[in-house]
């Protein structure tokens, strides 16, 4: 969460690694996805938080066992790790378990005098032993602190107890217990009120204490009115940190700004919390039977909305168009832009006035609730489609006067590079920085260097942003700062794109270019780092930290030793040894299959949405993203388009999947697999390898890539070839693609419809994915027949819990992209499917996947990693090719 | 007065000399198998266990510490760094943890005795402890970051094995040295506290981390005043620096923790970086000038070598801040202080 209230020091506890506060969190835990849990705390410390509460008080988990897997983890993840951990159990032996896993000094939540004096003194000593800071709670043998007095007499002894035997006194937090206010019953109605108070007098009493609460309770009896709860939640905390709270677990999600509470809420809020009107008043009412009153207008929310929508129509002209690019609705946009530039040409302005006063206008308050977080990335791209059609608008008019232009922030080219097709995350960065007041010249996908500095040049450039989704973009994106570099420039370059990353960036491509190169992480990103950038004041404090956090990272890079690789004939004598007993038949239906036009309408039944959302940085898996306290309403409006695109994708049959898949009869050889094109019998390839003649145009090398890294206890160092059998074997492979999408993708552009544009393209992409998930199963239960009779849910399917694997060139666990070119030759995927490769081996159309298919029932997927130099040479010697190609083509696996 | 007493008081008058190298010291000696094994009929070969010459070859150590007291030094550290259970095992020689520290703790006491007795001034012996070569917070498997090779119950049974038996031979300090995982060294201080409770008294920590890298962390990640916030609890006698790199490279590391750290600051660098051929080959008068900056800044209250240092350095440093006013130790608010890998303080 984040708090923030001028003038304090409250500090920001990240709440959402506990599984009594967090619904997604239980789950992942309650699932053992540690992984996705481990995901959770990062979030938590990119979003600010300094202080990561972990708790895992949940019946049905062992706590101990999930909170030391937990924070082990955790310790593994600098990023995370390095801020301090909150042990946060009502079980001591939990949290003694988790002081045993932390290092650095944490704090313990909590300890209290419930069970006796001796017990809660044995606890706090243990605490100094493993040095932590402890939570202590306002209990006693006779129960919890309930008024004023109790709050302050339990704290004051628990104080006088704890610097009696030796605890620092600035180690100690006093949570005094926040209780239900406005419950109807009168002896509640003091509560909030005796919290502060309370804190106020022990803070007298005991000098360097700290103070924590949690705020849900306060507002219980309003339980299912998210609004009062909110706006109470608000209200305390704007009382209570200058009273002296220091910490407060809440959800972010459950607090609102306070200056923005609306008045007459607010009022009687602080009427009931801070007692200002105690008593029955003129009007026969007490404050809370005035709030309870006031709660009812706030019930059924949706209600109010519906309300409101049909008032807005009535509001001025720049409010209107305010609230239209806020609320993301394009209905009336032309109409309320034709009219304010009446108004403006009435009074003799510029049409370009509308742009730089309303629309600018309304665009900055997108901009800010983005960057505050109080927007999502889909609500943007939504108010950028608004945004746009009201310019396009405007553009005539603006032309006939012969206007230059409206003054941008500045001017961004960017562009996918040679050899990539991706460009969802780029046009997702492009919008978000067109809100910003940025004008982006967007160069769209493979597009040479040469083509990118001339735009540079031409458009007097003030950045350029590189995007890529493959690996061998990386190459393209160093060759690109190298030209920069030959041709003097000095404009920012930033690097994004889900294969880049910080390390690569300064690694690989920063040292390549004089002028400042910055990698940026998601889109949310950019505005901040294009600001920066350009700003007359901090540009160069950002560019020489970028640079030297760079130097450090390289410095880092170079100090630590890599993990060992083996040598190749180690790595190899250490094959995974598969149970060649167990080998697949050979196929029901051997040879290649063409599918021209399969069925989008099934295909739609097996998609895995969790990656879809992710697409759109909206975090958290499918379903339980739509009902998520944060991105729940982005996802689920979001979700509600896309359903309405599909309906339309599969009436109008705006797309066609086609796919091709083949079977062959292979032999394992060394770490190649040899296959068959001309016999059908595993015999015959495994005689032709075995004497040497496995040559000529029937038979098709697959040279795969072995893991080298040193593996304990007893791992083997896989490689792909591993699952096949020497002595003869059968290996699949498949291409499958969503055609048809650029008219339709013409026709978004051309109504400035960007929204709409990223959605076909990530609808298209689910269709690919799903496209060769039906495909798979397909092959399974009747093709190859291996696993007739299988059944499995969409979501056992998902995780793949079916037998034998489709890795696909370019991914972990056959790294090299350039296998791909033999794979399509093998299926002749070009007329069967229609797919093309460019030449860094990406597909087009973009929406396509393929890959092997390995049917053993040992075969797993596994990462390549890092492979040695001696790898690097014998695979340039199988390929046949120079060393110089071999190390282009395997860069990321070199180091 | 207890011994914690005796080095304050002497500590406020002087900045105090610890010792240098034992392991070049003990090369010099070119010692056999047969030197190592003596016959203690153990089956794997002993040549390089330093730790265990205290029971087969004493007149070793014997002689480093009497050319370390003849230097100058105020401190014996005992030689031990290996003596534990876990680093023992590797020389199958587990069983005999209790009696290598004990006897060379005795052999520390005689010798500091000795000197003490010739001149009156204080000498003290600290029982050194390793960092062992298994850490709490790490996995040795890159591929399972939640894997540990060793659980914080075992290790503080290991440590306190070792520093009881210390103790028992002598030691006045437990000096848990070399910390390069901060979680290592909190099962230090615990198991430190749990030989204190067995004692009925205290025995007083001295604390030494070892930086891995030039920003200035530790291997387990954290940083300077990191590490001194994670073990502040343990109110140790002394915390400071030691092995790292040459002491230029110390540097800033040792301004940042004589500013924040309310105890005595004890560092013992290497004596420069290592050349080509993994030897260290600063002179001691150059090892001494470096280390004499920090006296004059007035960072410093004892000083020492580690890797490649001699007898001529640890006598070049006592000749080059004899005189010289010791830090004095700074006042601390009662703020709060927790640490990840980095710091974080809570304001008061």
């Amino acid at each position: 969460m984040t708090v923030s209230h001028s003038g304090s020091r409250f500090v920001n506890i990240g709440e959402r690694t506990n599984v009594t506060g967090s619904a997604r969190f239980k789950k992942l835990i309650m699932a053992g996805d540690y992984p996705a849990a481990v995901e959770v705390a990062r979030q938590q410390v990119e979003n600010g938080a300094q202080v990561i509460d972990v708790n895992m008080d949940e019946g049905l988990l062992d706590a101990v066992e999930a909170m030391t897997t937990y924070l082990k983890l955790l310790a593994a993840e600098p990023d995370i790790a390095r801020v301090p951990v909150m042990v946060d159990s009502s079980k001591w032996e939990v949290i003694e378990a988790g002081l045993k896993c932390v290092s650095g000094k944490p704090i313990v939540n909590s300890i209290s005098m419930k069970e006796g004096e001796a017990q809660f003194l044995q606890q706090a000593r243990l605490c100094m032993d493993y040095g932590a800071a402890v939570v202590v709670m306002a209990f006693d043998e006779t129960g919890q602190a309930d008024t004023r007095e109790r709050k302050i007499e339990i704290c004051t002894r628990a104080y006088k107890l704890l610097t009696g035997i030796g605890f620092p006194p600035e180690d100690i937090i006093f949570d005094p217990n926040v209780f239900a206010v406005a419950t109807g019953i009168e002896e509640h109605d003091r509560y909030g009120l005796d919290f502060i108070e309370a804190v106020v007098e022990i803070r007298k009493a005991c000098p360097h204490v700290h103070f924590s609460g949690g705020l849900s309770n306060l507002s219980f009896s309003f339980r299912g009115n998210e609004t009062v709860r909110r706006a109470m939640h608000s209200v305390f905390l704007y009382h209570a940190i200058p009273a002296g709270l220091d910490m407060a677990i809440v959800n972010a999600g459950q607090l609102d700004v306070y200056d923005q509470i609306d008045p007459a809420l607010r009022e009687a809020c602080e009427d009931v919390i801070m007692m200002r009107r105690p008593g029955v008043g003129e009007d026969g009412k007490t404050s809370t039977e005035r709030l309870i009153e006031l709660a009812e207008s706030y019930k059924g929310k949706d209600k109010a909305e519906e309300k409101a929508a049909e008032e807005w129509r009535g509001w001025d002209v720049t409010k209107r168009l305010e609230h239209a690019l806020v609320k993301g609705i394009d209905a009336y946009v032309v109409e309320d832009t034709e009219e304010a530039r009446a108004a403006v040409a009435a009074r003799g302005g510029r049409p370009i006035e509308v742009i730089e006063g309303p629309l600018m206008g309304g665009m900055n308050v997108v901009g800010d609730l983005f960057g505050s977080g109080k927007m999502f990335l889909p609500q943007v791209v939504k108010s950028a489609r608004v945004m746009k059609k009201a310019v396009a608008h405007l553009i005539p008019f603006i032309e006939a006067e012969k206007d230059a232009g409206t003054k941008a922030k500045g001017r961004i080219i960017m562009a996918t590079v040679k050899g990539d097709v991706h460009d969802i995350g780029k046009n997702i960065v492009g919008v978000v920085l067109q809100c910003n007041g940025y004008e982006v010249i967007d160069l769209g996908v493979m597009v040479p260097w040469t083509k990118i500095l001339e735009a540079a040049q031409e458009h007097e450039a003030d950045i350029i942003g590189l995007s890529g989704l493959i690996t061998p973009s990386l190459d393209e994106m160093v060759t690109v700062a190298e030209e920069m570099q030959r041709a003097g420039m000095t404009i920012p370059l930033m690097i994004g794109g889900a294969t880049t990353s910080k390390v690569h960036t300064a690694l690989r491509i920063d040292p390549a270019y004089e002028g400042p190169v910055i990698h940026v992480l998601d889109a949310s990103r950019a505005v901040g780092v294009a600001s920066q950038l350009l700003s007359d004041t901090q540009a160069e404090g950002f560019k020489s930290s970028v640079a030297l956090e760079y130097a450090k990272v390289r410095e880092a890079r170079e100090g630590k030793g890599q993990s060992d690789l083996l040598p190749l004939a180690e790595a190899r004598a250490n094959a995974f040894p598969t149970d060649f007993s167990q080998k697949p038949p050979a196929p029901v239906e051997p040879g290649l299959h063409v599918f021209d036009d399969w069925d989008l309408r099934e295909l739609v039944e097996t998609f895995d949405w969790t990656p879809f959302f992710r697409a759109w940085e909206l975090a958290g898996n499918y379903p339980a993203i739509l009902t998520d306290d944060v991105v729940g309403e982005s996802a689920s409006s979001l979700f509600a388009d896309a359903q309405a695109m599909l309906a339309r994708i599969i009436d109008e049959k705006w797309l066609t999947a086609r796919g091709v898949c083949a079977f062959w009869p292979a032999a394992r050889h060394g770490d190649d697999v040899v296959v068959s094109t001309g016999s059908l019998d595993p015999q015959v390839i495994y005689d032709a390898v075995e004497l040497g003649i496995a040559e000529g145009p029937d038979f098709i090398r697959l040279p795969f890539l072995r893991q080298q890294f040193k593996k304990s206890r007893g791992r083997a160092n896989f490689c792909l070839s591993d699952f096949i059998d020497a002595k003869g074997d059968w290996l699949g492979g498949f291409a499958v693609a969503i055609h048809g999408i650029e008219p339709h993708l013409e026709r978004f552009k051309a109504a400035h419809d960007d929204y709409s544009d990223i959605l076909l393209k990530a609808l298209a992409d689910r269709f690919a994915e799903a496209f060769a998930e039906r495909l798979h199963s397909h092959v399974r239960t009747t093709l190859w027949g291996y696993a007739p009779d299988e059944q499995f849910t969409n979501e056992a399917l998902i995780r793949e819990e079916y037998r034998g694997i489709r890795p696909a060139p370019g991914y972990p666990a056959c790294p090299d992209h350039s296998l791909k070119p033999i794979l399509f030759d093998l299926l002749k995927a070009q007329d069967n499917a229609g797919i093309v490769l460019t030449e860094s081996q990406a597909m087009l159309p973009t929406a396509a996947v393929s890959g092997f298919y390995f049917a053993h029932p040992e075969s797993q997927y596994f990462g390549v990693a890092r492979i040695g130099r001696d790898q690097l040479e014998d695979y340039a010697a199988r390929r046949d090719v120079d060393l110089q190609t071999a190390e282009r083509w395997l860069r990321p696996n070199l180091d | 007065m207890s011994a914690r007493e005796t080095f304050l008081a002497e500590a406020a008058k002087r900045i105090l000399i610890t010792d240098g190298a034992f392991g070049t010291e003990i090369q010099n000696w070119k010692l056999s198998e047969a030197d190592y094994a003596g016959d203690l009929g153990l089956t794997h070969e002993q040549k390089g266990n330093n730790d265990i010459l205290a029971l087969t070859k004493p007149e070793v150590p014997e002689a480093i510490h009497r050319a370390y007291f003849e230097a100058g030094a105020d401190i014996a550290e005992t030689n031990t760094f290996s003596a534990n259970r876990i680093s023992q095992a590797d020389y199958g020689a587990e069983h005999l943890v209790r009696e290598i520290n004990m006897e060379s703790a005795r052999l520390a006491r005689r010798l500091a005795d000795e000197f003490q007795a010739k001149d009156g001034r204080p000498r003290f012996v600290a029982g050194a402890i390793g960092p062992t070569n298994k850490t709490l917070s790490l996995s040795p498997d890159v591929n399972d970051p939640g894997y540990r090779e060793i659980d914080w119950d075992t290790l503080v049974d290991v440590y306190k094995e070792q520093a009881a038996a210390l103790v028992e031979g002598g030691a006045d300090f437990i000096l848990i040295e070399t910390v390069f995982d901060t979680l290592n060294a909190k099962a230090g201080i615990m198991a430190v506290r749990h030989l204190e409770k067995d004692l009925g008294r205290e025995v007083p920590i001295m604390l030494s981390m070892t930086l891995t890298d030039l920003s200035g962390r530790n291997l387990s990640g954290h940083t300077v005043e990191a590490f001194w916030h994670a073990v502040r609890h343990a109110r140790p006698i002394t915390i400071g620096l030691n092995c790292s790199f040459g002491a230029t490279q110390l540097r800033p590391h040792v301004k940042t923790l004589s500013e924040i750290a309310d105890t005595l600051i004890m560092i013992y660098p290497n004596a420069g970086l290592p050349n080509e051929l993994g030897a260290y080959d600063e002179m001691p008068d150059t090892t001494a000038g470096f280390v004499g900056e920090w006296a004059v800044a007035g960072q410093v209250n004892v000083l020492g070598g580690c890797c490649g240092s001699t007898p001529a350095h640890i006598a070049a440093i006592a000749r080059k801040v004899a005189g010289m006013a010791p830090r004095p130790i700074p006042n601390l608010s009662p703020v709060t202080r927790l640490a990840g890998l980095e710091p974080f303080t809570m304001a008061a």
